[in-house]
């Protein structure tokens, strides 16, 4: 269950957002951490096609990730898999995850959950019993105020 | 990168999975050193149990443990634990500031189609 979800409201209806998640003229206006450019953006948009996407980051690493269309819902949920293929996380080269995006249309847009699963996929295979993360985040709360102990 | 392999890391989360053990930490994270007759004192298990615990902890380098006497001094190791976090912080902020720009073009896309759609409406 190692894995990261988070969640966006956007002023956009689904299909525009959808579009954007897919095509690779929409990719290369988001795909990164940072303004670095995407410098490749390829898709095949059914079960069973794959995408591609290398982009630069400011400081000049290149990072491409590659994966598989799983479920294609066109506007309210895309799920593929995910494999770093260059730079990225060099431990996880051969490691396959999985990414999941949901969007349920609201009055203004929409709301957008994306979720990042079995990654490491080790990891996951031992943490049946939930809660890690949480106990993670406490613990590093408390190394983040160095105060060690209750407020 | 270097020091940062997957073994390593699994060893962590593996550790991390059991409540007990995060019980421990917690308490070792607050606490500073704890005997382990005290660690074992709150927990409805043996103090075998407790000793097994303490060696997955040691072994994932989350704990060191010292010989005083007849007691012994268990303490946080926490930098294993950190590297767990950056890890997972690296794919937050890899995804966040991504959902982020994402957000912001499919709102420009949405004014653009809105513009349109009252063009089209008033000519």
């Amino acid at each position: 269950m190692t894995s990261l979800t988070l969640v966006r409201r956007i002023a956009a209806r689904p299909s525009i957002v959808f579009d954007a998640l897919t095509t690779p003229g929409g990719i290369a206006r988001w795909w990164g951490p940072d303004d670095g450019p995407v410098l490749l953006a390829e898709t095949d948009v059914r079960p069973g096609g794959r995408f591609r996407v290398r982009f630069r980051m400011l400081d000049g690493s290149e990072h491409e990730s590659t994966g598989e269309y799983i479920e294609v819902a066109k506007p309210t949920r895309l799920v593929m898999s995910w494999r770093w293929t260059h730079g990225g996380e060099p431990d996880e080269a051969d490691e396959e995850s999985r990414v999941e995006v949901d969007l349920r249309p609201l009055d203004s847009g929409c709301e957008l959950t994306f979720t990042h699963s079995r990654l490491r996929t080790d990891a996951s295979r031992a943490s049946h019993e939930q809660g890690w993360s949480g106990a993670l985040d406490k613990l590093a709360r408390h190394f983040a105020t160095g105060t060690g102990g209750e407020p | 990168m270097a020091k940062f392999h997957g073994s390593q890391l699994d060893r962590t989360f593996a550790a991390l999975v059991d409540p007990t053990r995060r019980a421990i930490l917690a308490r070792l994270e607050q606490e500073g050193s704890v005997s382990v007759g005290e660690l074992a004192r709150p927990f409805a298990i043996k103090l075998p149990a407790v000793m097994k615990h303490l060696d997955v902890l040691d072994t994932a380098g989350l704990i060191t443990r010292s010989k005083k006497g007849r007691t012994v001094a268990v303490r946080l190791a926490p930098e294993p634990m950190q590297e767990a976090l950056d890890w997972l912080r690296r794919y937050e902020r890899f995804w966040s500031a991504s959902l982020d720009r994402l957000a912001a073009y499919a709102e420009a896309e949405e004014a653009k189609a809105g513009v349109e759609k009252k063009q089209e409406s008033t000519a």
